[in-house]
């Protein structure tokens, strides 16, 4: 049971990925963008990190960054959700530090297939 | 484990709604030519959403088409693209074609797909790309099973992560993991890089792998384990050979399994009835006083509670506890009364949102420059009142559109700027809302609405009529002055009833206007339905209930300034105001305990911009009554606009004093025609 951080500024998305994680018994902490995500990632230290990319105020890629400074962070996964099947978002959230990704659209089941390839 | 996620879907709708908005009002604040990177990235990321959204809903009609707007608008994000007048149009069209479509999907109906296709080959056609493939391919992930074959394999993986792997969170004993899912394997650690400890850095990784996997997954599938280390890794695949010895059937396999799309749609047409469930979005602020306040209650409630211990020591030292108690309670109900209300507040915006659209569309069809001004959008006002004000104000600004403002050639031959101007201003004053709508436009043409009315025989030809009532004319039932019946307005509809649908909420319009100067309606609303702050009245044994906010003031009546016209009528003289007095008992019949004006106290109301002085007998204490419907329950009554029940269980009348005035001006009138 991990606790987890997920930051999507669509609240449907946000909904079906927190309830698919508490359903599958992990503790889930919600941010509606970056911003909002590096304050609640300082105040509550979580085992994953799942973001968006595209998000008002901070995107997804500036908060992979972020959190990588923070040393908290260092080696938590974070992956990255994203519509965008090109190689070059995907290489750019690798290289901001991005632990893998999930593409858009998937159900809940391939998000827990996906997020237990990265929780010990 | 499965979850079924047509649970979300009606928060998709309403999210996907408030995305369109923002779409629509920042397309239309796009400048052409200079367009602000911030607002195309909004507009970018409204569509991006629904997009995202749509595709994991199962939405793929909505989800394609918001594919190939997104790829238009992420060109001109990049800057690849300017932003044209041509383009904004067939962005907006598209917000509207995927508004019908978002919303017959959420009502479970069918999407009208040659309207989306046609539009859909004109955004292709605007790309200048080959048509998008209609099922969004690009944005499924690869399908993986590939075990079609069967045939069995044995692969070496030469697994070499670079140092600074584990800095990405990717473990590589959890990618060991993973392979050992997919088939059976033998790992050798080679650990012949670690160097001496003294040297050794804890950030970084040392361990290499040598795997031998026997799997009847393909290469791709294996690879995919590996996909997101591919640059953080040497890694090496090779098939060593082919054995035929069946394995086990596989643990639940890593292979993430194709999203089953198709089957979602039919479930939309089930839920039908959800859609239909109206929500509200409340701030975190109003809940949490909301949960502070009821925190109050259950304070107040245990502090009570200890006196209630032992009846039989109950003596007059508790009484002092109890009345403390009692007056707490009574600002704990208070205040939370209050913040349950303001639940039901929203910003006028949620109203006004729609109106830059319409009237650049309008202004487009009808040939006119027109410059929508709005202010105060953050008012609050009832939900309720909300939803029922809209339809109005669109007829009201639509007029405004239509018959208010000039062409450009008649505004400059008047000498007025070419633009004309039209401003929606909102804003709080007492208990009401007021919302004007103002513009610079012709104005009201008297002659032409006399004229009109008298063909309508709504008045005789020979009529006597001040310019107020002139002006109120244009709200009786079957009235319009526009020459030509034109798409937008003119058909003589409307007007009586938005001044019935405002009546009906309690609420009021004026309207002022100069020729060529321009018109302003001014709508006055409550801004709640369910609560008034009254002030309780005595008239003989009777107890009636006056809003509060329609009060002036109250006073004690001076011999010397009530004055008699004609002998009968009755009016006070207040500083250097006459204003009639209406003895409450008269117009009730009830019995008075005294009739001497001296004896009573002198209310002054106003309402409809008239005051009038109510006689009673003694002002009694002021709460906030909860209206219960007289015509509902009983039948209307004139001068009395509800009931409610007070805390002793009696019922008390409500006056309505717009209602009250009138009655008084028809008093007046019998009277002088008596």
């Amino acid at each position: 049971m991990a606790s987890i951080l997920a930051v999507d500024d669509s609240a449907s998305m946000r909904q079906m990925v927190s309830f698919a994680l508490k359903n599958a018994g992990h503790e889930v902490v919600e941010a509606v963008d970056g911003v909002d995500a590096l304050s609640t990632a300082k105040n509550n230290k979580v085992n994953l990190v799942i973001t968006d990319v595209n998000m008002p105020n901070m995107d997804g890629i500036s908060l992979i960054k972020e959190l990588r400074n923070l040393p908290d962070y260092k080696f938590i996964p974070i992956l990255m959700l994203t519509t965008e099947s090109a190689p070059e978002k995907k290489q750019e959230g690798k290289s901001a530090g991005a632990t893998g990704w999930l593409v858009k659209p998937f159900d809940p089941d391939q998000l827990l297939a996906t997020i237990n390839k990265v929780l010990g | 484990m499965s979850i079924d996620i047509s649970q979300f879907h009606q928060t998709f709708f309403e999210e996907c709604f408030e995305g369109l908005e923002v779409m629509e009002s920042g397309l239309l604040n796009l400048d052409i030519g200079n367009a602000d990177n911030e607002v195309i990235n909004a507009i970018f990321r409204g569509a991006h959403s629904i997009k995202g959204g749509s595709a994991t809903f199962g939405f793929t009609e909505v989800a394609s088409f918001t594919h190939v707007m997104e790829t238009l608008l992420d060109e001109m994000r990049a800057g690849q693209r300017d932003v044209t007048q041509s383009l904004i149009d067939i962005l907006l069209r598209s917000v509207d074609c995927l508004h019908g479509m978002i919303a017959a999907t959420s009502q479970g109906e069918p999407i009208d797909t040659s309207s989306v296709s046609s539009l859909q080959k004109e955004l292709e056609t605007v790309l200048g790309s080959t048509p998008v493939n209609s099922s969004d391919s690009s944005t499924i992930p690869p399908t993986s099973p590939g075990n079609a074959g069967d045939s069995i394999v044995e692969w070496l993986i030469d697994f070499k992560p670079h140092a600074d792997m584990v800095r990405t969170g990717n473990d590589p004993v959890l990618l060991l993991r993973e392979i050992e899912r997919i088939g059976e394997v033998q790992i050798v650690i080679d650990t012949s890089n670690v160097p001496d400890f003294k040297n050794i850095d804890p950030e970084s990784c040392y361990l290499s792998w040598v795997l031998t996997l026997t799997t009847s997954e393909s290469e791709a599938n294996i690879r995919q384990i590996f996909d997101w280390v591919e640059d953080e890794c040497d890694l090496r695949i090779e098939k060593i050979s082919n054995t035929t010895t069946p394995l086990p059937p596989q643990r639940d396999s890593a292979a993430i399994a194709a999203p089953d799309i198709a089957s979602q749609p039919e479930k939309t047409g089930v839920k039908k009835s959800t859609a239909e469930n109206s929500s509200i979005r409340v701030s975190i602020d109003k809940i949490d006083a909301l949960i502070n306040m009821v925190g109050e209650l259950v304070i107040t409630q245990s502090m009570m509670g200890q006196l209630d211990g032992n009846l039989e020591d109950f003596d007059v030292s508790k009484l002092e506890k109890l009345r403390d108690g009692l007056t707490l309670l009574e600002r704990n109900t208070r205040e939370l009364q209050e913040s349950v209300m303001r639940i039901r507040m929203l910003p006028i915006s949620f109203s006004f949102n729609r109106f830059p659209r319409m009237v650049r569309d309008l202004s487009q069809q009808l040939n006119k420059k027109i410059n929508l001004t709005m202010s105060g959008e953050q008012t609050e006002l009832d939900k309720t009142v909300m939803e029922k004000i809209g339809d109005p104000l669109v007829h009201l600004l639509r007029n405004s559109l239509d018959h208010g403002i000039e062409t450009p050639e008649v505004r400059l031959s008047k000498g007025k700027p070419e633009t004309g101007t039209i401003e929606l201003n909102a804003y709080h004053k007492g208990g009401n809302i007021v919302i004007e709508i103002s513009d610079d436009g012709a104005g009201f043409n008297k002659d032409k609405i006399l004229a009109k009315a008298v063909e309508n025989n709504l008045i005789g030809s020979n009529d006597d009529i001040s310019d107020e009532k002139i002006y109120d004319l244009i709200f009786m039932p079957g009235f319009s002055t526009a020459d030509t019946i034109s798409d937008v307005s003119g058909r003589g509809v409307g007007m009586d009833v938005v001044k019935r649908n405002i009546r009906e909420l309690g609420g009021n319009i004026d309207v002022t206007s100069e020729v060529d100067k321009g018109t302003t309606f001014t709508i006055r609303l409550p801004l709640t339905l369910a609560i008034l702050d009254g002030q309780l009245l005595s008239v003989g044994t009777q107890t009636y209930i006056v809003p509060l906010v329609s009060i002036v003031e109250s006073l004690q009546i001076k011999k010397e300034n009530i004055n008699s016209i004609a002998g009968k009528s009755e009016v006070y003289k207040l500083r250097e105001d006459y204003i009639p007095i209406l003895r409450l008992h008269d117009v009730f019949g009830i019995k008075a305990s005294t009739r001497d004006l001296t004896d009573g106290l002198l209310v002054v109301i106003e309402g409809d911009g008239k005051k009038i002085g109510l006689y009673i007998d003694d002002l009694l204490g002021q709460q906030q009554v909860v209206i219960k419907s007289l015509e509902s329950n009983y039948e209307p009554i004139q001068g009395i606009s509800g009931a409610t029940i007070l805390g002793d269980g009696t019922v008390s009348l409500i006056l309505d004093v717009e209602g009250l005035i009138t009655l008084q001006q028809n008093i007046n009138y019998s009277q002088d025609a008596a």
